[in-house]
C-alpha cells in the first residue's frame, strides 16, 4: 500500500493536542480492511456455536432431549445448562447474593431469549438445523415484570436461594435530610419511571474460545470491552488460574455504548462448549439473540421527594429507587446505580440527602452497561424535580436551576454524598450556552406559538458528567462492616506503554480497547508532542493481549475512562521515555537532562538547536550501545505508565464515595411543539453544551457529542425493550426495536462553552461521550411537562401516549369483516372471534372439523395429525409469520363435547420459534341453508415469534383464518363424506392459523 | 427457474469489484456470508441479517442491495461492487472516501461499508443533493455511532468534489 499522507489540516498552536487531526483509523476502515472478530482468519477446524433459546419468561426445565441433535451430521457437542454448571462455579458480583449464575439457564428459566443449550457444529446452518432437533419440556410459571410490584410479597420469586425478588436494599443518609424536611417551608414528591433501552452496537457480540491443553486454560478471542476485573469472574468460573484464561481484542470493535461488557458469560460457556468439542468454537451472535438477551441498561422507578423554601433552594432531597436489574446480576452490575451515587445531587449544592437503592431481580433480560450508566436514570428523576418546584413555586425552571447551582468559587467541591468534583464555573457554562443558543428568541417563540393556540413548550436540563470510574464504588452497596472485611477497593488504573526501537521507530500501546471512538489517533498526537514527533511517526496498537500487555483490573472502554486516564497514562509513559532519552542525549550533547528539548525529530539543547542529536539516534545508542548510557540507564527503551489518580478514594464508613475522578458538565435547553391531533412531539429547537476541559482533538470529540445525541434522541422518542404481563419480550428486531435514522433525527446546535481543564488529570481532559444521555431525555420530558400541564411524563415519547396524556381518545381502529383480531396493550394475547356460513348440516360440519386426517389436508403445513388419548391429539405443523418460519409440536385437548353442537379446546404449540398456549371453542348452529359456525379463541404466543412478530401477527391471523373458512367451506360445499368420529378434532387448525401458515 | 438441491453445493461465480471470483455455495447460504467466508471479502458487514440495518449494502448489477436479504446462488453470473472496489488503483482514497475521512463521518467503521455503497450509488444519479434528499438515501442505513451529521457532509462534500472533478464514479 502507498504512503499514506495526511490531508491539509487546521493547526492551532504548535501542539498536536488540541487540533482536528484526521484519523488514523480510517485508513483501513474506509477501505474495508478493518479488523473485527469475524475477519481474523481462524483456524480450520473451526467450529460454530448456536444456542436454543427459552420462549418462556419463566419456566422449569422438565427435561432436554439433545439425542436428535446430536446425530445430526456435523454436530460436534451439545452443552445443556446442568452439563455446564457441573464443570464451571457461579459467575461472582461484587456482594453475597442468592443468585447462581452460569451464563445458560440451569434447571430454570428466568427469561426470553436466556440459553438452554449450546452447539456446535460445522458452520452456524449446520448448527441451527441441530437446535431444531432438541426437545425441551418446560413448566411454564407466573413472571415477575414489574420491578416494583416484584418486590410484593406474593409476587413470582426468580431465585429459590432468596425470599425475595428484591436482593440488595440499601438505605444512606447524607446530613441530615429528616431534619431538613421538618423544617422545610415546602415539600413536595414526584415518582418517575425510566425504561429499559440500550444503544445496540451495530456489531453483535463475537466469541472465538479455544481449550488450550498446556495450560489448562483457555485461549479467547472476542470484542469484550472491559473493565478487565471481569478476566478475574471468567477464570474463578471456569475454574482456572487468571494467567491462564488468555483473552485477547483484535483491533476493530463495531461499537459497543456499554454492551459489550457483559459479553463475558457467553465467553464462559463456550470456553466449556470449546473444550467438549475439542476444537475451536466460534460464535457470532445475530440481532434477536443481542436484542432479547445481550445487555440493557437497567430500567428504573424512582420516587424524588424534596425539601425546598419559598426562594426555591432546595435543602433536601430523598431518592427511592428500584433498579429493575432483570433476570440475574453480572458483575460489575448493580453497578450503574452506584457508579452515579457521589453525584446523587448532581451539579445542585444540596447538603441534605436520603437514598434508597432496591436493586430487582425481575423476568427480563439481565442488565449491563449502557452510555450514561445510572445517569440517565438519576438526572431524570432529580431533573425533573428541579422543574417540578419551579412550576409549584412560579419560578423560571432555570432560574431555579441557577439558584441552586454550585457556585465558581466552591471547587474542588465536595458534593454531600462524595463525588469530588473537581472544576467548572457551571453558571458561566449556562450563561454561554444561553446567549449563543438564543434562549430569549426561543421564548418569544413560545408565546407566538402559545399565542395562536399552538402546545409548545420549553425544557431545560443540567448535568454532571463524571468520567473514569472509581473500581472502588461498587463497595458502596456494602456495609461498612462487610467493606473492612473484604478490605479496601478504590482506584482505577489505566496502562500505556510506549517503546522506542534501535531506529528510533515509536510504539505504543495501550488497555482502553477503542470501539471506535479514534483512540490510536488521539495517542499519537499526546506521544508525538512529548517525543517532538509527528503523530504519523507513531505506531499505536490497541488490539490486546492479557498474557502480552501491562493491564490492570480497570482496562477497558467504559464510563468515558479513555479522555482522564487513558490520556494520562500515555502522557507519562511518553514523559518517561522522554526524561530517560534525554539522559542519554544529555551526556552525549553535554548540557544537564532539564536543559533537553525534543522537536522536529531532534533531541537538542534548549538554549542551542545546533547542539543536537537525531531522535533515532538515541534509541539506536539504547539499543546497540548499552555501554554509551549513563550508568543508571537501563538498556532499550520500553516505559509502561500503570497511571492511578489518588483522588480515587475508597468508599467512607459513612458511605461518602467520590465515584469518579473527572467531572464534566452539560447544560441543554429546547424548545418542542406537539401535534393536538397526533401527539407526535417535535423538536423545533435543541441546543446543547458541554465543558469536558481539554478537548484532544475536536473532530473525535464533536463525535462523541453528536453520537451520544443520537442515541439519547432515539432513547427520548424511539427506543423501549417491551415486556407482556407475562413476560414475553417485544421488541426482537429492528422493526420492533425502533432506533434513529438520518430521516427523523432533528438537527441540534452545539455550543462550546469555555472549558475548565481537570487539575486531576495529566491533560486536563475530562470525559465527553455521555452527556446528552444525561440530558436530552429529561429535557424533552420537561419541555413537554411545560407544553401540556402534566407530570407524569414517560419515555419514549411515543405519539400514542402524548395522545393519551392530552385527553385525547384515540379513535378506535376500524374493522372488516366478520373476523375481529385484537391485540391487547400489554399483552401478545390474541384474541378473536367470528362467524361463517357453511352451506353443509351441522353433523357434516362437525365431522369435518373433528376428522384429523381431512383436517391436515385442509390446514396449511400440517405435516401430521393424530389422535393420542381420549380427546387429546398431536401433531407437527411447519409455520410461519413474517420473517420467522419452523415446525411446531401441537397438543390439543378438546372438552364439553356436545356433538354437533360445540366443544371447547385447549392446546399448546412448541417448537424452535417460540411456545404458545390457546383456548377456543365452537359453535355450529342450524341456518337456512347449511350452518354458521361461531368460534371464538385466546392465544397467547412467547418466543421469536413474539419478539419478531408482533406487527404481523395481527394481519396474518386474519387472513389465514379466512382462507381456512374459505376452504372448509369449499370442503363442506364438495359434500365431503367422512366417518363419523366423536372424538376427533381438526379444529386445531384455528388456533394454527393464528400463529400463520405456509403461505 | 432453476432447482438446487439442499444439500450440495453449487458453483458460485461473479465479478467482484471488476475481477471474476468462483466458490461454492449450499442454496441456503446468504449472499453476504459467501462474500465474507468464502470469498474472504470481509470489507461488507453484517449487523442484522433481517434487511433494516443496511451493513451489508452492496451494489449488484449497480443497483444497491441488502447482502443479507439475497442467497449466494442468485449472485451468480452478476457484477458486485463492495466497499473494497473504491480505494483507488493506486491504494488511494476514491472520493467519498476521502470525505468520510476529512468529516469524520465513521467512528466504530461497522455502519460504513453499507452507508459508502448507498451513497456511491445515490451519488451518481444525484450530482447536487439536498440534504433532505441525502437524508432519504440514507434512510436504510443505521449508524449508531455518528448521529449522521458528519455522514452528511461528507455526502456533500463529496457531491461538490465529484462535481469539480468531473469524475464519474466516487
Ligand atoms: S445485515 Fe443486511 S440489512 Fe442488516
Ligand atoms: S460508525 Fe459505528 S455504526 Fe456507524
Amino acid at each position: 500500500m502507498p504512503e499514506f499522507v495526511l490531508p491539509e489540516e487546521i493547526r492551532e498552536g504548535d501542539t498536536h493536542v488540541g487540533r482536528r487531526m484526521l484519523r488514523i483509523e480510517d485508513r483501513s476502515l474506509l477501505r474495508g480492511e478493518g479488523q473485527f472478530v469475524d475477519d481474523v482468519p481462524v483456524k480450520k477446524g473451526t467450529l460454530q456455536a448456536a444456542f436454543l433459546r427459552s420462549p418462556h419468561a419463566h419456566a422449569e426445565i422438565v427435561s432436554i432431549d439433545t439425542s436428535e441433535a446430536e446425530k445430526l451430521p456435523g454436530v460436534f457437542a451439545v452443552l445443556t445448562g446442568r452439563e455446564a454448571a457441573e464443570q464451571t462455579d457461579p459467575l461472582i458480583v461484587g456482594f453475597e447474593n442468592p443468585i447462581d449464575y452460569y451464563g445458560i439457564a440451569v434447571d430454570k428459566v428466568r427469561y426470553v431469549g436466556e440459553p438452554v443449550v449450546a452447539i456446535a457444529a460445522v458452520d452456524r446452518y449446520r448448527a441451527e438445523d441441530a437446535l431444531e432437533l432438541i426437545k425441551v419440556v418446560y413448566n411454564v410459571l407466573a413472571a415477575a415484570i414489574d420491578p416494583v410490584e416484584a418486590a410484593s410479597e406474593d409476587a413470582p420469586l426468580l431465585h429459590p436461594r432468596s425470599d425475595s425478588n428484591c436482593v440488595s436494599k440499601r438505605n444512606f443518609v447524607h446530613g441530615h435530610p429528616d431534619k431538613a424536611f421538618a423544617d422545610a417551608e415546602h415539600t413536595t414528591e414526584l415518582t418517575v419511571r425510566y425504561p429499559r433501552n440500550s444503544i445496540t452496537p451495530m456489531e453483535t457480540y463475537a466469541v472465538i474460545s479455544e481449550h488450550n491443553e498446556e495450560t489448562g486454560g483457555f485461549d479467547v478471542l472476542s470484542n469484550f470491552q472491559g473493565p478487565f476485573s471481569v478476566h478475574t469472574v471468567m477464570a474463578l468460573a471456569l475454574r482456572i488460574r487468571t494467567a491462564a484464561l488468555r483473552h485477547r481484542s483484535p483491533k476493530n470493535s463495531g461499537g459497543s455504548f456499554g454492551s459489550k461488557l457483559v459479553i463475558f458469560p457467553y465467553i464462559v460457556v463456550l470456553c466449556v462448549l470449546a473444550r467438549k468439542a475439542r476444537r475451536p468454537v466460534k460464535w457470532i451472535e445475530d440481532r434477536l439473540e443481542h436484542l432479547s438477551a445481550a445487555s440493557v441498561a437497567p430500567n428504573r422507578v424512582t420516587r424524588t421527594e424534596a425539601a425546598y423554601n419559598s426562594d426555591g433552594i432546595v435543602t433536601a432531597l430523598r431518592l427511592t429507587h428500584w433498579d429493575d436489574h432483570g433476570a440475574y446480576l453480572r458483575a460489575p452490575m448493580p453497578a450503574p446505580i452506584y457508579r452515579m451515587h457521589g453525584v446523587s445531587t448532581n451539579g445542585y449544592n444540596i447538603r441534605n440527602l436520603e437514598v434508597t437503592n432496591h436493586i430487582m431481580m425481575t423476568n427480563k433480560c439481565p442488565t449491563g452497561a449502557v452510555r450514561g450508566f445510572g445517569g440517565p436514570q438519576l438526572y431524570f428523576a432529580v431533573e425533573r424535580m428541579m422543574h417540578k418546584i419551579s412550576t409549584e413555586l412560579g419560578i423560571d425552571p432555570l432560574d431555579l436551576m441557577q439558584r441552586n447551582m454550585i457556585k465558581a468559587d466552591q471547587f474542588p467541591y465536595k458534593a454531600i454524598a462524595g463525588a469530588l468534583l473537581d472544576s467548572g464555573d457551571y453558571l458561566k457554562t449556562i450563561e454561554e450556552t444561553v446567549s449563543e443558543g438564543g434562549l430569549d428568541a426561543l421564548r418569544q417563540r413560545r408565546d407566538e406559538a402559545r399565542a395562536q393556540g399552538r402546545l409548545y413548550g420549553i425544557g431545560f436540563a443540567a448535568c454532571v458528567e463524571p468520567s473514569q470510574s472509581n473500581m472502588g464504588y461498587i463497595s458502596t452497596l456494602k456495609t461498612g462492616m462487610e467493606r473492612e472485611r473484604a478490605g479496601p477497593k478504590d482506584g482505577a488504573v489505566a496502562s500505556v506503554t510506549v517503546s522506542v526501537d534501535a531506529l528510533g521507530s515509536v510504539n505504543v500501546i495501550g488497555d482502553s480497547v477503542p470501539q471506535g471512538q479514534g483512540h490510536q489517533t488521539a495517542l499519537s498526537q499526546i506521544v508525538a508532542d512529548q517525543l517532538g514527533l509527528e503523530p504519523n511517526d507513531i505506531v499505536v496498537s490497541l488490539d490486546t493481549d492479557t498474557a502480552k500487555d501491562g493491564w490492570s483490573i480497570a482496562a477497558g472502554n467504559y464510563s468515558c475512562r479513555f479522555a482522564p486516564a487513558s490520556a494520562s497514562a500515555a502522557h507519562q509513559a511518553a514523559f518517561r521515555v522522554r526524561e530517560k532519552m534525554a539522559r542519554i542525549a544529555a551526556l552525549r550533547l553535554n548540557v544537564p537532562p532539564g536543559d533537553i528539548e525534543f522537536s522536529g525529530g531532534k533531541i537538542h539543547a534548549a538554549n542551542n538547536k545546533d547542539n543536537a542529536i537525531p531522535f533515532y539516534r538515541v534509541g539506536g545508542l539504547a539499543h546497540w550501545s548499552p555501554s554509551s548510557l549513563p550508568d543508571d540507564v537501563e538498556p532499550g527503551i520500553r516505559e509502561t505508565s500503570m497511571w492511578n489518580a489518588p483522588e480515587l478514594t475508597p468508599t467512607t464508613a459513612n458511605d461518602e464515595i467520590n465515584t469518579s475522578l473527572a467531572y464534566g458538565f452539560g447544560f441543554d435547553f429546547c424548545g418542542v411543539e406537539i401535534d393536538r391531533d397526533t401527539g407526535v412531539v417535535r423538536v423545533d429547537r435543541y441546543v446543547s453544551a458541554h465543558d469536558c476541559g481539554t478537548i484532544l482533538n475536536p473532530g473525535l470529540a464533536e463525535g462523541q457529542i453528536r453520537g451520544s445525541w443520537a442515541s439519547a434522541w432515539g432513547a427520548t422518542f424511539l427506543e423501549e425493550f417491551c415486556y407482556d404481563d407475562d413476560g414475553a419480550f417485544r421488541s426482537g428486531s429492528f422493526a420492533e426495536y425502533l432506533v434513529p435514522t438520518a430521516t427523523e433525527l432533528p438537527d441540534f446546535q452545539l455550543v462550546h462553552p469555555t472549558p475548565h481543564p481537570s487539575p486531576y488529570t495529566r491533560l486536563g481532559a475530562k470525559g465527553i461521550a455521555e452527556g446528552n444521555q444525561y440530558t436530552t431525555p429529561v429535557c424533552v420530558a420537561n419541555a413537554v411537562a411545560d407544553a401540556l400541564g402534566i407530570e407524569d411524563i414517560q419515555l419514549p415519547l411515543k405519539p400514542a401516549k402524548v395522545l393519551q396524556w392530552m385527553q385525547v381518545a384515540e379513535p378506535a381502529p376500524s374493522q372488516g369483516g366478520t373476523t375481529a383480531i385484537a391485540i391487547e396493550g400489554k399483552s401478545s394475547a390474541i384474541d378473536g372471534s367470528g362467524d361463517m356460513h357453511v352451506p353443509a348440516s351441522p353433523q357434516e360440519v362437525w365431522d369435518l372439523l373433528l376428522d384429523p386426517d381431512q383436517m391436515a389436508r385442509l390446514i396449511p403445513g400440517c405435516e401430521r395429525l393424530e389422535q393420542s388419548g381420549d380427546g387429546r391429539f398431536n401433531g407437527t405443523v411447519m409455520l410461519g409469520v413474517g420473517p420467522v418460519k419452523g415446525r411446531f409440536e401441537v397438543a390439543i385437548e378438546l372438552t364439553d363435547l356436545d356433538e354437533p353442537r360445540r366443544a371447547t379446546l385447549t392446546g399448546t404449540a412448541d417448537g424452535p420459534l417460540g411456545s404458545s398456549r390457546g383456548q377456543g371453542s365452537f359453535v355450529i348452529e342450524p341456518d337456512e341453508t347449511g350452518s354458521t359456525v361461531r368460534y371464538d379463541y385466546t392465544v397467547e404466543l412467547s418466543g421469536k415469534i413474539a419478539a419478531v412478530g408482533g406487527r404481523l401477527i395481527k394481519g396474518a391471523a386474519r387472513q389465514l383464518i379466512d382462507r381456512f373458512m374459505r376452504s372448509l367451506v369449499k370442503q363442506a360445499g364438495g359434500g365431503t363424506e367422512s366417518e363419523p368420529g366423536p372424538q376427533r378434532s381438526g379444529f386445531l387448525g384455528w388456533l394454527r392459523r393464528i400463529f400463520g401458515g405456509r403461505p | 427457474m432453476k432447482h438446487l438441491s439442499r444439500d450440495s453445493r453449487h458453483p458460485v461465480s461473479f465479478e467482484l469489484n471488476g475481477r471474476v471470483v468462483e466458490g461454492f455455495s449450499e442454496p441456503r447460504m446468504l449472499l453476504c456470508d459467501f462474500l465474507r467466508h468464502e470469498i474472504g471479502a470481509t470489507g461488507t458487514h453484517v449487523g442484522c441479517e433481517h434487511g433494516v440495518c443496511g451493513a451489508c449494502t452492496i451494489l449488484i448489477d449497480g443497483k444497491a442491495s441488502r447482502s443479507c436479504l439475497m442467497l449466494a446462488v442468485q449472485a451468480d453470473g452478476t457484477e458486485i461492487h463492495t466497499i473494497e472496489g473504491l480505494t483507488r488503483p493506486d491504494g488511494s482514497f476514491g472520493i467519498l472516501q476521502q470525505a468520510f475521512h476529512e468529516n469524520f463521518a465513521l467512528q466504530c467503521g461497522f455502519c460504513t461499508p453499507g452507508i459508502l455503497m448507498s451513497l456511491s450509488e445515490f451519488l451518481k444519479d444525484n450530482p447536487d443533493p439536498s440534504v433532505e434528499e441525502i437524508k432519504v438515501a440514507l434512510s436504510g442505513n443505521i449508524c449508531r455511532c455518528t448521529g449522521y451529521t458528519e455522514i452528511i457532509n461528507a455526502c456533500l462534500d463529496a457531491a461538490a468534489a465529484l462535481r469539480a472533478s468531473k469524475a464519474e464514479a466516487v
